[in-house]
């Protein structure tokens, strides 16, 4: 019997093992076909970051043509202008695909800091316990107390020679750090409990080496999600920022302001309105899928087993 | 448990102040001041009567000094007044704050309504078509920028329908209850539709989480039909950590309230707080943001207090 065993376990350790490309070509289509989706928000977010690097694929015409054309203001979609033109005359289609760059700049940008920062005060807080924990936490507390977008126009009404972009990012990339650094601590707690922890600490790994090498990669995950669904919530704050008037200033394509811009033409010329809204949709749509996704495949509480 | 709640409501302290410090501080960093936009208003931007209004109104002393000025007001219940209209504050939000809280209240309950049979279902038939659908719809509603939703009822809507159209006036509560809801119906939906995604998100993941514990299987396995697996197993452990999801968005739907209440005209507090912010009324800024803080720390405090109730495994000591 146990020989038997043995033998069929030399059998499948002599076949030959599918490659790197080949593994992660099958991962790939299992994601697609198990979280379709996901994969749809994924094609998207792949898209929109190639816009907003390289508009130039997407379009040839300038976003901010001088002097502006405008013969052609407020005409409808058409085969030349996809999603017809705006007040001055500039082509919709185009100014929405730069304007993605300023969506994706403030996405990622947001999403760089409150990452970093939330596993920092996370795993500070949830491996050393204490005072450090104790001072964190009460951070975290005033964080959370702080009306988000109320506090957000505040502050990007001050600090008026930093540039707006960066005036925005900071404060949206804090809040949202502080408030998702509460499930990495918790994370953290929970890792720090394992056995290989305790294990690392007799054989004397030092605390940077244990959070390096067992707390960071249990907290990951949380933080990967988190970013995916973060840049969606980032991508709907600079749009109502720049609704509401405090956003990026023009001439820079922003989805948001274009909404605002448009308002009051809304009656009489509703593409105005109505592409902008959809690239946000979309955008937002497919970050939150995407995490969505992506937290059913890391988590191994949510995998499915049935 | 007692102990426990005091030492909460004794941190609520430190939290509030490191609020009202930080908006203190920023709020002064703004550029421009009340003082221009009242002197521009009269014309008179001569440096005496500038100064007269500073002294007027505690701006000429240093910043820590006006700080340490506020905060003893506060600690007698005096938010101050605004130096614009000259109205207290307090009596200001009196007024507003309802309205505002009406709209989060029912923003809430419309995301809760959507969100949770939505989650629920998802969970259940996870990577089916019902669960795509439902999901797309949830996250379809987060993802949807209420602002341009809204301006598109408005706009659209006032031609083949009567509702979605903001009336002329705001109808109080008090005057017409059915006239105010109606009123209130679509922005509060659409306030709450950003909600519902994380709301569904959160019930969503519990679900799942919950569904694969062993004392599922067991009812599985004695031969309990869904149903009753659901509602009587499931779904009682599933809800508690929603509860807490549902408490902190809070601090979101009154952020939310901002944008609602312009496009709305509503005369709420998120309205007032954007004039405010605009017009550097710093009594009104301060107090507006305090104010929220202290319900916001509330309602945490409440959520984990519920939580407890509702899950007997925990005991805060």
């Amino acid at each position: 019997m146990a020989s038997s065993t043995t033998a069929a376990l030399e059998q499948y350790a002599l076949q030959p093992q599918p490659s790197g490309a080949v593994r992660l070509r099958r991962g790939l289509i299992r994601f697609c076909r198990t979280k379709p989706l996901g994969a749809f928000g994924a094609v998207i977010v792949i898209m929109l970051v190639a816009m907003a690097f390289f508009p130039g694929i997407f379009t040839n015409q300038n976003p901010n043509p001088s002097p502006p054309p405008l013969a052609e203001r407020y005409e409808g979609p058409s085969v030349s202008h996809w999603f017809g033109t705006d007040n001055f005359g500039r082509d919709m289609y185009t100014r929405l695909v730069y304007g993605a760059r300023t969506s994706i700049t403030i996405g990622f940008g947001v999403v760089l800091i409150s990452s970093v920062l939330a596993a920092l005060l996370g795993v500070v807080s949830g491996y050393f316990g204490g005072w450090a924990d104790m001072l964190i936490q009460r951070l975290v507390d005033i964080g959370i107390a702080l009306p988000g977008l109320i506090f957000i126009i505040l502050v990007v009404t001050t600090l008026q020679n930093l540039p707006v972009t960066l005036r925005i990012i900071m404060p949206v990339g804090i809040l949202v750090a502080l408030g998702s650094s509460r499930v990495i601590r918790g994370a953290a707690i929970s890792a720090k409990q394992n056995q290989y922890v305790e294990a690392a600490r007799v054989i004397g790994a030092t605390d940077t080496r244990i959070i390096g090498r067992h707390v960071l990669p249990n907290v990951m995950a949380i933080v990967i999600v988190g970013a995916s669904i973060q840049i969606g919530g980032a991508v709907l704050v600079e749009s109502a920022l720049s609704f509401l008037g405090y956003g990026i200033p023009p001439p820079t394509p922003s989805w948001g302001r274009m909404l605002n811009e448009s308002r009051q033409q809304l009656s009489n010329y509703p593409h105005l309105v109505i592409f902008p809204t959809l690239a946000i949709f979309l955008t937002v749509y497919s970050f939150n899928m995407l995490g969505d996704a992506l937290r059913d495949v890391l988590d191994p509480r949510l995998r499915g087993s049935r | 448990m007692q102990r426990y709640i005091i030492r909460r409501l004794l941190l609520v302290i430190p939290t509030l102040l490191g609020v009202s410090l930080v908006v203190f501080t920023i709020v002064r960093l703004v550029p421009g001041d009340v003082i221009s936009v009242i002197s521009g208003d009269f014309g008179s931007s001569d440096k005496a009567s500038r100064e007269a209004l500073k002294k007027e109104f505690g701006l000429d002393e240093n910043i820590p000094k006006q700080y340490v000025n506020w905060i003893g007001d506060i600690v007698r219940f005096d938010l101050g007044k605004s130096i614009l209209s000259n109205r207290t504050v307090s009596s200001e939000l009196k007024n507003r704050l309802p309205i505002t809280f009406q709209l989060g209240i029912m923003a809430i309950f419309f995301s809760m309504l959507v969100a949770i049979p939505i989650g629920l279902v998802s969970a259940m038939r996870q990577d089916t078509k019902w669960d795509y659908i439902g999901r797309s719809f949830a996250i379809g509603l987060l993802a949807a920028p209420g602002f341009a939703i809204a301006l598109m009822l408005i706009t659209f809507a006032s031609r083949y329908f009567i509702w979605g159209v903001p009336p002329k006036g705001y109808i109080h509560l008090t005057d017409d209850p059915i006239g105010n809801i109606r009123m209130l119906i679509v922005p509060s939906m659409l306030l709450g539709a950003g909600l519902a995604g994380s709301v569904m998100r959160f019930t969503r993941s519990t679900m799942l989480e919950v569904l694969r514990q062993d004392y599922i299987r067991t009812a599985w396995s004695k031969g309990l039909g869904e149903r009753v697996i659901i509602l009587r197993h499931a779904m009682r452990n599933a809800f508690i950590p929603v509860i807490t999801v549902i408490g902190l968005q809070l601090p979101v739907v009154v952020g939310g309230t901002v944008i609602i209440e312009t496009v709305y005209s509503i005369p709420g507090m998120g309205r007032y707080y954007i004039e405010s912010v605009n017009n550097r009324d710093y009594p009104v800024i301060q107090g507006i943001n305090l104010v929220v803080a202290l319900v916001v720390v509330f309602a945490n405090l409440g959520v984990d207090l519920m939580y407890s109730v509702l899950d007997p495994r925990i005991r805060y000591s």
